[in-house]
């Protein structure tokens, strides 16, 4: 009940987003017009000296202003139409050795102060009851601005035009027969944050992200079958403007769409057995997700989530050394490419964004990390004898640390994980393949609290046979073990683009993450399909 | 806390300055404190302060909506002004009919002062307490102990006039060895009632006993699921079957089946807003008031939630299972309980099984078809093979593909004990249960 319910579900301009590539000096921001209010600043200011005072070895405070606006059109009528707007502020601090965090949607100097001695009051308590000492591995000290660079601030086309435009998709959805519900929609974001740190940083970020989607569902007696585009959970979602939804075209895909969750009403069963599968870009994105990004988030790794969310089997001796998949698959974290859902400028920790490797040739060679996270791995592989001969001196964060909103601590969160693209043309992947089946947009996932047991379902599936696609099949399903899984990738496409997924769970109290995975199709050999009887 | 005075006059103003036709006002107000630990240290430590106002306003047959939490006069009059300005600017709704008219409510007992006013020392004390339970056998203990006040409160131009204030304690833990984990947690309104003790020392139990675990072969099998993992299956039958909005499009396995039998006549599945054993909530989130409202009477499905919307293109009542606005989920039962049966203990119920798996938990649950509610996920934090009658051994943790219709279906008996989890919005209460059929479709292998 109460705040955990509703989720926490400022002033632009058409620049280019800014960004500082230094990262080993303070530089100050020569970004005349900055965004942060001269209130921003004093309950930065007013936090950080209340927690000095009080004894914090590190402090920083975050104020936090977030609007959305959501559209839904469902059936003809606009089922929902809302605009958010929520701002507050948060303080987390470290004093002896521990941690404490507090937050107010309170934006006055007054509840910034009470936050930080709220804060030092939990550390406090924290530190009854630890076995080690938290520390931070050093970071560049940072005074900057970012903002998403987009072309159309989506906030500013007419509510009419964007009702108007659902309106026509679902025209295009219901034109065709036994279609039940047709859902429309776009969620539009925009965050404003400031981030200031006891070591000096200043950060003003503003990110905003676009989505669109449609989804029809088919019914028959007996039957209820489902097509989404551009992608499942209702939309793809990215780091851009209005131009987004003009790319994606949703009434000029709506009849194709529900045609298609026509055809999976008579379409047979996915049959059952081990067989070559090829999937498409969208559900190779949601593999990476599951079974790779959730793997490699260090905070994971060393057990914060072990009673939740879980841990990983990527463990700390593994580290450069653990072979995770085929040579062909190579996985990177990259938080600077345009237009992806997990791009920004600095993390919440004041961390530029970056690009840090996390597969090369099928080997595993690079965590998530934080600032404390970091300086713990250094401990743990000293302590393993550094089997991979890192060089643990210059472990540091890189960057993934994010919160949720104003009242969420940072917590390590994917960026953009990205399967880099391969030399194969789809449409040649296919040819390549004489028996074998072609799944495409994800319906359902599943995964072990170790990311290695996993079962995904696609809407969409379709038989290969001889190097052709032939008969559609429908509840497709496939299941496997994460490393004889990308152990059996033997071929990557280079058709690719970041796909969004704008509902990552993590942490107590929950926390949702944006985040990004560019994926083009790829094809893994001897996997276990249709699970479902 | 807010108080009921404060929250009151907050939404007469903006019910004053509301230009709309009709107007609802939605408040929850959060005081929330959590304390997580792992590896035997509290690693997070949180609290949160705020409120947030959402307004529905209504032009005829078009609805505007918006948030925020802004709450003084100046920004609730602002929040107002802009749901009015988005309703101008949509096409008619013909469906909608109206928003509640006011109904007689009676207030809900789940406020505890000691809940309100545990301290962030009192909780780490708690942790500290298992913690040592944990190390006294070489374990690292998991998990998390939060407390929290929350308020809710709906206005509205037609008179509807309610407000509640709720406590939720909780705990949950994960003790790990390096063989194995066990969990176990407990949830109430008032902190006093939860014992740091007792929790600690069944998942204790459970880690010290899940070691030397065995590959089980994929197939059929009887399952013994404790409570954490039956009540994940009623909260998926509540969001896909019970919803009515799923009813209404043709996508719920109660569709065609009211008033028959669906599932095992000792089956009964219920949603009541004021029962104490759950966590009381006397009113939905457009304010009606919530009834005893029965999905599965022995087996017999008997009917399906519903809000003002899906009521009133369905031609019937409200049941009073809204969700927070905007809401294109569906009415949703919060407070679910399962009837218990005659099992007296756990023993007794082992006692019964051929070949089965005892289950202590779910993990990463997912709907695979909505009709059958066919659904699949993992076991964690103990597993274990029970043969003619005995615990033989730990298992590694399956991976189920199971429609939870025809699980329900054979269902061989319910414990008599009952235990509280907590579900996404509210709470469900039930049994262990002992089920005759059930897929286990894979294992966690490296």
């Amino acid at each position: 009940m109460g705040g955990h319910i509703l989720p926490f579900w400022p002033c632009w301009r058409p620049d280019r987003g800014r960004r500082s590539t230094t990262l080993d000096t303070t530089r100050v921001c020569d970004n005349p017009r900055v965004m942060a209010t001269p209130l921003a600043k004093d309950i930065i200011e007013r936090a950080l000296n209340v927690a000095a005072l009080k004894g914090a070895a590190y402090a920083d405070v975050r104020v936090v202003e977030r609007r959305t606006e959501t559209v839904v059109v469902k059936n003809g009528r606009v089922e929902a139409l809302s605009l958010t707007h929520h701002a507050g502020l948060g303080v987390r601090v470290l004093l002896d050795g521990s941690w404490g965090f507090a937050s107010n949607a309170d934006l006055s100097v007054v509840a910034a102060e009470e936050a930080a001695a709220q804060a030092v009051a939990i550390a406090r308590a924290s530190a009854l009851v630890k076995t080690r000492n938290v520390e931070l591995a050093p970071a560049p000290v940072v005074r900057d601005v970012y903002r998403t660079p987009i072309r159309q601030d989506p906030f500013a086309v007419p509510l009419e035009r964007k009702i108007e435009l659902l309106l026509a998709a679902d025209a295009g959805m219901r034109r065709v027969q036994g279609i039940e519900v047709a859902q429309s929609s776009i969620d539009l974001y925009r965050e404003l944050k400031t981030f200031g740190s006891s070591e000096g940083s200043f950060i003003e970020q503003e990110l905003v992200e676009t989505g669109c989607g449609i989804e029809a569902t088919a019914v028959r007696e007996g039957e209820v079958q489902r097509r989404s585009y551009p992608n499942s959970v209702g939309r793809h979602t990215a780091t851009a403007g209005w131009e987004l939804v003009e790319e994606f075209d949703l009434p000029g895909n709506a009849e194709r769409v529900a045609s298609e969750a026509v055809e999976l009403l008579s379409a047979p069963p996915c049959p059952s057995g081990v067989r070559t599968v090829i999937l498409d870009a969208t559900q190779v994105a949601l593999q990476v997700h599951e079974s790779c990004g959730h793997a490699v988030e260090l905070d994971r790794v060393l057990g914060a989530e072990a009673s939740f969310a879980g841990t990983s089997f990527l463990t700390p001796e593994r580290l450069g050394r653990y072979r995770y998949g085929s040579p062909v698959v190579n996985i990177t974290a990259d938080a600077t490419i345009p237009g992806g859902l997990g791009t920004f400028g600095y993390d919440d920790e004041g961390v530029p964004a970056q690009r840090t490797p996390l597969v090369r040739e099928g080997i595993f060679v690079g965590y998530l990390t934080s600032r404390d996270t970091a300086a713990e791995l250094r401990d743990r592989l000293r302590a393993l004898g550094n089997p991979a001969g890192i060089d643990l001196d210059r472990l540091a964060s890189n960057g993934t640390a994010r919160a949720d909103g104003w009242n969420r601590i940072p917590l390590i969160r994917m960026t953009n994980i990205n399967l880099e693209p391969g030399p194969w043309a789809l449409a040649d992947l296919i040819a390549d393949t004489d028996d074998g089946l072609y799944m495409e947009t994800n319906k359902s996932w599943s995964i072990d609290d170790r990311r290695l047991s996993f079962q995904f379902g696609t809407e969409w599936c379709r038989e290969i046979k001889g190097g052709k696609l032939g008969r559609v099949y429908k509840n497709a399903t496939y299941a496997g073990n994460t490393p004889q899984f990308w152990a059996g990738c033997d071929a990557v496409c280079r058709e690719w683009r970041i796909w969004g997924t704008p509902n990552c769970g993590k942490g107590q109290p929950m926390q949702v993450a944006h985040v990004g995975h560019g994926a083009a199709a790829a094809r893994f050999r001897d996997v276990q399909v249709g699970l479902m009887r | 806390m807010y108080g009921e005075e404060t929250v009151r006059r907050l939404a007469e103003t903006i019910l004053a300055a509301s230009e709309a036709d009709q107007t609802e006002v939605v408040f929850v107000g959060t005081s929330a404190s959590l304390t997580r630990f792992a590896n035997n240290t509290i690693h997070q430590h949180v609290a949160e302060t705020g409120g947030e106002v959402t307004v529905r306003a209504v032009l005829g047959k078009r609805i505007g909506i918006a948030s925020g939490n802004r709450l003084d006069a100046d920004g609730v009059r602002e929040i107002a002004a802009r749901a009015v300005a988005i309703a101008r600017l949509q096409p008619e709704d013909p469906t909608f009919v109206s928003l509640p008219a006011p109904m007689a409510w009676e207030r809900a007992h789940s406020y505890c002062q000691a809940t309100a006013q545990a301290t962030p020392v009192r909780r780490a004390e708690g942790v500290a307490t298992i913690v040592r339970r944990a190390q006294e056998r070489g374990f690292q203990a998991f998990g998390h102990f939060s407390t929290e006040t929350s308020e809710l409160a709906v206005f509205s131009s037609l008179g509807t006039a309610t407000y509640h204030a709720g406590t939720v304690a909780e705990i949950s833990t994960v003790a790990m060895s390096d063989s194995g984990s066990g969990y176990a947690s407990a949830v109430s309104t008032d902190v006093t009632v939860l014992d740091p003790e007792a929790i600690a020392a069944r998942a204790v139990d459970l880690c010290a006993r899940n070691v030397d675990q065995a590959m089980l072969p994929p197939g059929e099998y009887e399952v013994l699921l404790e409570p954490p993992a039956v009540a994940e299956l009623l909260d998926f039958m509540a969001g896909d079957g019970f919803n009515g909005l799923a009813f209404e499009e043709q996508r719920s396995f109660m569709n065609g089946r009211l008033g028959e039998r669906l599932l095992s006549p000792k089956v009964s599945i219920w949603d009541d807003g004021h029962d104490r054993r759950g966590l009381p909530l006397p009113f939905d989130f457009e304010g009606v008031p919530k009834r005893r409202t029965v999905f599965i009477d022995r087996g017999v499905a008997k009917e399906v939630a519903h809000d003002s919307a899906t009521a009133a293109r369905a031609g019937t009542l409200s049941t009073g299972h809204a969700l927070p606005p905007p809401n294109t989920f569906g009415p949703v039962p919060v407070n679910l309980f399962m009837a218990n049966g005659d099992a007296r203990s756990r023993e007794e119920m082992v006692r019964e099984i051929e070949r089965g798996v005892w289950v202590t938990r779910f993990w990463y649950v997912n709907l695979l078809h909505p009709l059958s509610l066919t659904l699949t996920g993992m076991t964690r934090d103990g597993t274990f093979l029970i043969e003619h009658g005995e615990v033989k051994s730990a298992v590694h943790n399956l991976r189920f593909t199971q429609s939870v219709v025809e699980a329900l279906g054979d269902v061989r008996a319910l414990s008599t004990d009952l235990a509280l989890q907590r579900s996404w919005l509210g709470a469900t209460l039930v049994p262990a249960v002992h089920l005759g059929r059930f897929t286990f479709t894979g294992a966690t292998k490296e």
